[in-house]
């Protein structure tokens, strides 16, 4: 098990060297030109030059990708002379826009997007696997048909719309709620909670709508194994067969799904984030691309792919140990 | 008698699968029960197991002097893996694969027995020993996957008979086995059932299988009775037209004509519809005897099981067109 486990963390590293490599690659064939960007409109063509020169985009590809991954590992000097910046480890450059280290502008922005995150995910859990467990073991009742009907409804409503009604009614209306204000946990957990509640239900609710369904399926496919009709057989009581032998293998599908879902989240949640202007990784990558900010955009796309191979990890992780039949594949 | 089964009815909102079946069962003997696909063998002992849940039973089951029918379902479920046990066709989809064999076979006698989890294992343990696994210390913490098919049977043989039933269902246990290991498990059942005096109902499509462990056998055609009489009566005179064709077949088999897996082969036609079974004898679309001379009664009456043969009372057969003397009509 721990051989497996770093076997599969040597395969990550692997990833993330690839995915690092192909965003250069991308970078580097984008007609447009960083240079001009980060010095300015007013700049000449030889300021440019210079700039280029400064900033080592002169340099053969394979060269400023060496540069850019020793970096991140080693720290390095960016530019000579005079205007030469410090960069230490781990280092992903300079945004652009503000010349500020991308690495202090994730690891700022970061625990937004992880509150986000996690929040909501504990909602949508709890909320999506009760639903789906009740309405597959009253499956074809009005009950079912009701609870079906209203997650179709839920996960085929833009998040953006959730997000203006939940304001309308909570915040305006009600006044149940405050308009959201990141205020970090370390400080104030309450405060954190209660400002952070309404992009968690907004988050929440589609995705506790999916995964009412995801349960609910799988949950009716696994009632109907031999397995289950073995359990009854026992004479085991029927909430011994649902949970000890039915919700077991049925959660199987959707600790997949999860992981996926969770590692995506982690690296910003765009459209929320917009919506409720919390200063997230989201935020960050959409004004990255908007401003054409390569270092930012190469930052937050290392951050997305180390967090999903990361949570692909974990899922195997999860999976050894609830599927014996994994672990001595 | 540990099981007098009375007038059996099963039906489901598509249609009746069980029409009325009869037969009683005394501790230390084995009934076959025979029949083609779809003649109600399963769905008969699901319903003496209580396992039914969405199909209307009727009729009478008595077990060791108390009624089944209409009892409630938490009774019915004491009575289940304790004093009744099942086990089923396909030992590796019946097992659950996340769970040791140990800890399967421990869990109806913690259960039944209220014992601790120690001495629970212990059992299993020991039950696996009796079922001639070796090293039954060392795999009971093994996983199904790690069994061969015949040894998996022999898991389930030792789960289900844990708790020292009286009365174990086998509901086509070696069908899904090589023929060399379907003669093992069989040995083994038959072992089991001379040591312990538990009586035992033996669903098979292989009337080899009967000739070996029956001591009566019951014959099904379309949710009925065909013939109900001792395992040698069966063999050396059976009465019901349908009975001779199978044995018929099986005498071509075993004279090698043709090779299908031990399953119940051609008697020409297909086996009855549950929507619209044929009118009186639902035998008669296939009946060679009804063919050489069509009888009215066939066509507008069922049959009644009655007593026909050397056997008296105990050989009952529905046939119109057979003799209570035994002789032809
Ligand atoms: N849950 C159910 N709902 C509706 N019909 C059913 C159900 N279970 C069984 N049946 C029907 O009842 C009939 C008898 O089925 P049963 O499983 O008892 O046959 P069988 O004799 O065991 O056949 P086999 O040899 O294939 O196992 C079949 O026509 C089957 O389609
Ligand atoms: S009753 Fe008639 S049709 Fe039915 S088995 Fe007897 S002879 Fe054949
Ligand atoms: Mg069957």
């Amino acid at each position: 098990m721990t051989l497996y486990a770093l076997r599969r963390l040597a395969a990550v590293a692997g990833v993330l060297l690839v995915i690092c490599a192909v965003t250069f690659a991308i970078f580097y064939l984008l007609p447009s030109d960083p240079a001009a960007h980060a010095c300015g409109k007013t700049c000449t063509p030889e300021q440019v030059t210079l700039v280029r020169e400064q900033m080592g985009l002169d340099r053969p590809v394979h060269e400023q990708f060496g540069g850019y991954v020793a970096g991140i590992f080693a720290g390095r000097t960016l530019g000579t002379g005079p205007a030469a910046l410090e960069c230490s480890v781990p280092c992903f450059g300079y945004s652009y826009q503000n010349a500020l280290p991308v690495w202090d502008l994730l690891t700022d922005r970061l625990p937004v997007s992880v509150s986000l995150a996690v929040g909501s995910a504990v909602l949508w859990l709890a909320g999506g696997l009760a639903v789906g467990l009740v309405a597959a073991l009253r499956r074809g009742t009005v009950l079912d048909r009701s609870l079906m009907a209203a997650t179709l409804a839920s996960a085929s409503v833009p998040v953006y719309f959730t997000a203006m009604m939940l304001l309308l009614v909570l915040v305006q209306q009600l006044e149940w709620l405050p308009y959201p204000d990141y205020r970090p946990i370390t400080e104030d957990p309450a405060a954190w909670a209660g400002n952070l509640l309404l992009p968690w239900m907004t988050l929440a609710s589609l995705y506790a709508a999916m995964y009412a369904r995801l349960t609910r399926a799988s949950m009716i496919e696994t009632m109907a194994e031999p397995y289950i009709r073995t359990a009854r057989a026992k004479g085991l009581h029927e909430r011994t067969v649902v949970t000890k032998h039915g919700l077991r293998s049925a959660l199987t599908p959707i600790v997949t799904i999860f992981g996926m879902d969770l590692g995506g989240l982690l690296a910003g949640a765009v459209i929320t984030e917009h919506v409720f202007g919390l200063p997230g990784v989201g935020q960050l990558t959409y004004d990255a691309i908007f401003k054409a900010d390569q270092p930012v955009v190469l930052g937050v796309t290392l951050l997305a792919a180390f967090f999903i191979t990361l949570a692909n990890l974990g899922v195997d992780l999860v999976y050894a140990l609830i599927d014996p039949r994994v672990r001595y594949a | 008698m540990i099981l007098q089964v009375r007038d059996l009815r099963v039906s489901f909102p598509a249609g009746t699968a069980v029409d009325g079946i009869s037969f009683g069962l005394e501790r230390g003997r084995t009934l076959g029960v025979v029949g083609e696909s779809g003649s109600g063998k399963s769905v008969s002992s699901l319903a003496i197991m209580g396992l039914h849940r969405e199909a209307a039973v009727s009729g009478s089951i008595v077990f060791d002097g108390e009624e089944l029918v209409g009892a409630p379902a938490s009774r019915v479920r004491e009575l289940r893996g304790r004093r009744m046990a099942m086990i089923f066709q396909d030992p590796l989809s019946s097992l659950h694969p996340f769970y040791t064999v140990g800890e399967q076979i421990a869990e109806a006698y913690r259960l039944h027995l209220r014992t601790s989890r120690r001495v629970a294992r212990e059992r299993a343990v020991e039950m696996l020993a009796e079922v001639g696994i070796p090293e039954p210390r060392r795999r009971a913490d093994e996983y199904p996957h790690h069994f061969s098919g015949g040894m998996r049977q022999r898991v389930m043989i030792a789960m289900a008979l844990s708790c020292e039933p009286d009365l174990l269902i086998a509901d086509e246990p070696t069908t899904a086995l090589d023929v060399t290991v379907q003669a093992q498990i069989l040995e083994l059942i038959r072992k089991i059932q001379e040591d312990r005096a538990v009586a035992v109902m033996m669903i098979t499509h292989d009337l080899g299988v009967v000739a070996r462990v029956a001591d009566e056998v019951l014959v099904m055609y379309g949710g009925r009775t065909a013939e109900h009489a001792p395992a040698r009566e069966i063999f050396r005179s059976p009465r019901h037209p349908y009975t001779r064709g199978l044995l018929a077949s099986v005498l071509r088999l075993t004279a090698g004509e043709e090779e299908d897996g031990g399953r119940l082969p051609a008697i020409p036609g297909n086996p009855p519809s549950l929507l619209a079974p044929p009118s009186g004898c639902r035998f008669h679309p296939r009946c060679a005897r009804y063919a050489a001379a069509p009888d009215d009664a066939c066509v507008t009456e069922a049959p009644e099981p009655r007593p026909a043969g050397p056997g008296g009372a105990t050989h009952r057969t529905a046939c119109h067109l057979i003799d209570i003397s035994g002789g032809r009509r």
